[in-house]
Parts: structure tokens; sequence; C-alpha cells
């Protein structure tokens, strides 16, 4: 009985480590939770006065409560567009090289080792190279298109990357139970391995998105122009040909630029906007994080081993 | 025992069964060894495989009776850093399935396989069974559903999976999934069956549905199964082969390898005094 006591007291010591940390990580929760909020909440409510529908539907202007972001959201949504256009095919056929064509030898090890630290070089870098690249080699100019291909080319490891682990994930004898009944490496492919992992494609593209929206510094680098008081022209007309690809040569600016420029006024009114603007871009990277956790939800369902 | 149907043959000792029919080759392994990297996985093996018979593969854990099985689709072409040498020759055509000049994928169309897990597409199970098909460009619908009808009545699975074809197929039970693959493998009409260990995954209900359905299908196809249960090849196959350390060790008639096996090793390991 003397034992049973002594065990007993010993339980009780080590669980007081349990509650110990139990406490801490929730400190250490918190910190991170509560940081974000109350950014966020602040933002909400210094841009509260500004978040209406002119706000959305106006041009910048030198008087702060007319300034609206609709030049900043179309280019940002524009942007978008090209960057998800560029990236996606790109960075899954790569991958799908890499993982399923490529010999395994020295030379893919090195360019695996690449992409993994491609995701690590600073954007200002990626801009740097866009601007000798895309817009003064390739002649593109300051255009949504040199944005939307830097911004491409930023997301590109982490759409590989993305890739690559959702087709790792397949098991082995789904795909050898493909090739047992006859079907080639592309039949494969096509058939299987890229509906099974594109839950996890998807995934790493919104999340490559999220974080190329809020992407500054290589925009500035390429000269993205921090006033703009009209609209790319319109992709599809009324008249032949109805679709036009003249927007991706236009000038452009885009929500993190439009926010920066109106936090460096120096009227107090300005920095509501940059505040309301802020307020929007970050709602628009939930929504996409939301959209992400929606797909994969809703695609895995229906995906089992 | 159930195969007491015909007494099959070996062609070495034809005096014992004179009334017996003469088996024909479907397939035969010669001087077939294999690597994977350095490691030699397969010694020298010599053996035939009758159309229209149950081959079992029996040995130890390590023997090197999957790596057998999974030659005869060429599976190892899969990973790099295998290697086949000698041959197995498929009749009637006296192809090498090993051959340099043979393209894997046309072996997978003659020889099917169903694995050891069950293994079915995150599909339907109209699509799982039509999958074989499309793949060799069968794009009728018509057609489909006939051909996926006689492959799911063959596999037995057609009474219980007839009102729900569009389900998905992992809302099927363990067995009837490896049913399921089996209807895969069977609608595209193949030469030859390979079963890697096709119940370990089962319990013992379903293991008998497909012992059963094994012992039907060889008036249709050859078939060459794996198995760790002796038990399983003294009740399904017509031949069986004992392997040890990536060697073939003994084969011959299941019903003669069981009772009378003509080395100790043999014994050993069926009477359980192996090791």
């Amino acid at each position: 009985m003397e034992n049973l006591a002594a065990i007993r007291s010993m339980i009780e010591r080590h669980k007081r480590w349990d509650a110990a940390f139990a406490v801490f990580g929730l400190l250490c929760l918190m910190i991170g939770v509560l940081t974000f909020v109350t950014l966020f909440t602040e933002m909400a409510v210094n841009g509260a006065s500004r978040l209406d529908w002119d706000f959305f539907t106006h041009y910048p202007s030198r008087r702060a409560s007319q300034a609206g972001i609709l030049s900043a959201w179309v280019g940002s949504t524009l942007v978008m567009l090209v960057t998800a256009v560029v990236a996606v095919p790109l960075g899954v056929a790569s991958a799908v090289y890499l993982e399923e064509y490529a010999p395994k030898n020295w030379m893919t090890d090195i360019i695996e080792i690449n992409i993994t630290n491609l995701a690590g070089v600073p954007s200002i870098v990626y801009g740097l190279l866009a601007l000798g690249l895309f817009v003064y080699q390739f002649g593109l100019g300051q255009s949504i298109l040199s944005a939307g291909l830097t911004l491409a080319l930023l997301i590109l490891p982490v759409v590989i990357v993305a890739t690559r682990e959702a087709m790792r994930a397949i098991p082995r004898h789904i795909r050898e139970g493909a090739y047992a009944l006859g079907a080639t490496q592309w039949q494969t492919v096509k058939d299987h391995l890229l509906p099974y992992s594109s839950p996890g494609i998807l995934t790493g593209v919104i999340i490559g998105m999220a974080r190329a929206i809020g992407e500054t510094a290589p925009i500035i680098t390429i000269g993205a122009l921090t006033f703009i008081a009209f609209l790319p022209p319109s992709p599809v007309s009324l008249d032949p040909p109805y679709l036009s690809f003249e927007w991706l040569m236009s000038p452009f600016t885009v929500m993190p630029i439009q926010m920066f420029n109106w936090t460096s006024r120096p009227e107090a009114a300005f920095q509501s906007n940059a505040a309301a603007a802020g307020f929007v871009l970050v709602f628009m990277t939930l929504a996409m994080n939301g959209l992400a956790i929606w797909l994969r939800y809703r695609l895995r369902k229906n995906i089992k081993w | 025992m159930v195969n007491t149907m015909s007494s099959p043959t070996v062609l070495a000792r034809p005096a014992t069964h004179t009334d017996a029919e003469t088996p024909v080759r479907k397939a035969e392994a010669k001087d077939l060894s294999f690597y994977y990297g350095a490691f030699q996985a397969l010694k020298n093996i010599d053996m035939a495989v009758h159309e229209k018979k149950v081959t079992a593969l029996i040995g130890p854990s390590g023997c090197g009776k999957s790596t057998f099985l999974r030659c005869f689709n060429r599976m190892h072409d899969l990973y790099p850093g295998n290697r086949y040498e000698g041959e197995i020759r498929f009749y009637p055509d006296d192809t090498n399935l090993l051959g340099r000049d043979v393209d894997p994928i046309e072996v997978r169309m003659r020889i099917s396989m169903v694995f050891q897990k069950p293994n079915p597409f995150p599909k339907s199970i109209f699509e799982n069974v039509a999958y074989g098909l499309r793949v060799r460009g069968l794009r009728s619908r018509r057609a489909l559903e006939e051909k996926v009808e006689q492959a799911l009545r063959g596999a037995g699975l057609w009474d219980e999976a007839k009102d729900r074809l569009q389900d998905l197929a992992f809302n099927l039970s363990g067995g009837q999934q490896q049913r399921l693959c089996i209807a895969r493998a069977l609608a595209t009409d193949p030469e030859m069956l390979l079963f890697d260990e096709p119940t370990s995954a089962l319990d013992p209900i379903a293991t008998g549905i497909i012992e059963e359905l094994i012992h039907n299908l060889k008036n249709k196809v050859t078939i060459l199964i794996v198995t760790h249960n002796m038990q399983q090849a003294a009740r399904v196959s017509d031949y069986t082969a004992y392997m040890y350390l990536g060697e073939l060790v003994e084969f011959g008639v299941t019903d003669e390898i069981f009772i009378k096996p003509t080395k100790k090793e043999t014994e050993d390991y069926i009477t359980g005094r192996f090791g």
C-alpha cells in the first residue's frame, strides 16, 4: 500500500508538467492570435467610416474622402488572373515531370534542391529579375502582364512543391493498380494522379496566390504606378473580335501599393483610407484561404485509399 | 480438398495418371533470375504455368514468391535498379515476356493482376471496372456497360453492386472491394491472372468467397497465385511451387506436393516444422 501511495504522488508530480505546459502553450498561441485580431480590428475600426460602395467604385483622389480603390482592386484581380494562368500549368507540369518522368539521378536531385531554395528567395530579387527580363529584355513594359509573370515566378516553387507532395501522398498500390491494367504513364497521370492530387494542388495554388496578392516589393520594382485614375481596357467588347488582350499591356496599380501610397501621406484622413484598403486586402486573403479549405474538404470527401 | 474434379498431371510422371488430360503450357520461366540492385532475389528458376489451371506459389516471407509473380506483368519495370535475367516464355505465341523488345504495357494488357490489399481507385464502382477498357480505347457506353456487367458477374459481385454502380468503390466492404479488383482485372479478358496474396487482408468468410471464385475462374483463365496460407494453396490450386531464399525448391501437382513431397525442405515447411 505504501508503494501505491508513492506511485500516486509521483503521477501527481508528473501531471503538474502537463498543466504547466498547457498554460504555456495557450499563452504562446494567444500572442499570435491576439496580435492578429487586434491589428485586424484596428484596421476595421479605423477604416469603417470609408468602407462603403463608393470606396470600391472610385479612383484614387487628392481628396481623401473621395478616394477609392477601384483601380487597385481591379489591378490586383487582373494580376492574380495572369499569375494563376501562368503558374498553375507551369508548376503542375514541372511537378508531374519531376515526380513521374524524370530519371532519379544527381541532376534531378540538384533541380529539386534548387526548387526548394527558390521558395526562400526574397521577393525583391524576383522584382529585379523581372525588371531586367520582362520589362526591358522582352519589352513588356510596366504592365499587368509583367506583374503577373513576376508573381507567377514567385509562387512557382510553392505550386511545384505542393503538387509533388500531393502526388507523393498517393499510395503506391493505387499507381500499381493503374499500371497493372496496362495504362501508360500519361494515362496514369491524367486519369489518376492529377485527379487524386487536385485537392493538394488547389490548396498549394491558393496559398501561393494569397501570398502573391499581398506582395509589394517586386511590383514596385518593376515600376507599377501609384496613382492610376483609369481602368485597363475591357477584355470583352460588343464589337468584333469581342475579345481583347490589350489589358495585359496596361499600366496598373495593386492593393498593397495603393495602401502604401496612402500611408505615406501626411493627412490623417488618408490613414483611414489605408486602413480600409488594408481591411479589404486581408479580407481578400482570408477569403482565398477559406476557399482553399472548402475546396479541399469538398474534393477530399471522394478520395480515400 | 476442393480440387478432385480431374487429376492433373505433370509431364514428368505421366505413368501414374494415364487417363488424365495433358496440361498445356501457358507460360514458362526459363533460368529466371531477378535482382533488386545488387541483391539477387530470384535464382535460376525454371517453372511452367499450365493453361486454365491454378498454380500456387508458397514459401516463407522473403522467399521471392511475390517477386517472381511480379515478373510476369513486368511490375518491376516501374522502379529503377531492377534487373531480370533469363526468360519467361508466354504461349501460344512464344513471346519472351521479359524481352527488351517487348513493351511491358503489352504484357500487362495480356496478364492482369490482383493485389494483396484491395486497391480500388477512388472512383465509382462502374469506373473502376471500366478503367482497363477505357485504357484500351473503348468508348461506347453500351459496350462498356455490357463488359462491366459481365466482369462483375464473373467476380460474383453483380447482385450486390448492380443497384449502386455509381457509388464510390470504397463504400464497399473489404471483401467486396477485392472482388471489385478481380472484376477490374477480368473486364479486359486477360489470358492470365496474377493474385498476390489476395485474401491476406480479408476475414475468413470473405476469404472463402474469393477462394471459391478463384476455383471457378480457372475454367476461363490461367491463374498464378501467391499465398502465405498453405491450406489455401491446397484448397485452390492444381499445381504448387515451394520457394525458399529465391530458389524454386519443388514444383508439382498440389495433391502430391502436400501428400508426399519429394524434398525434405518442402515437407518440413508444409508440416510446420520449418526453421
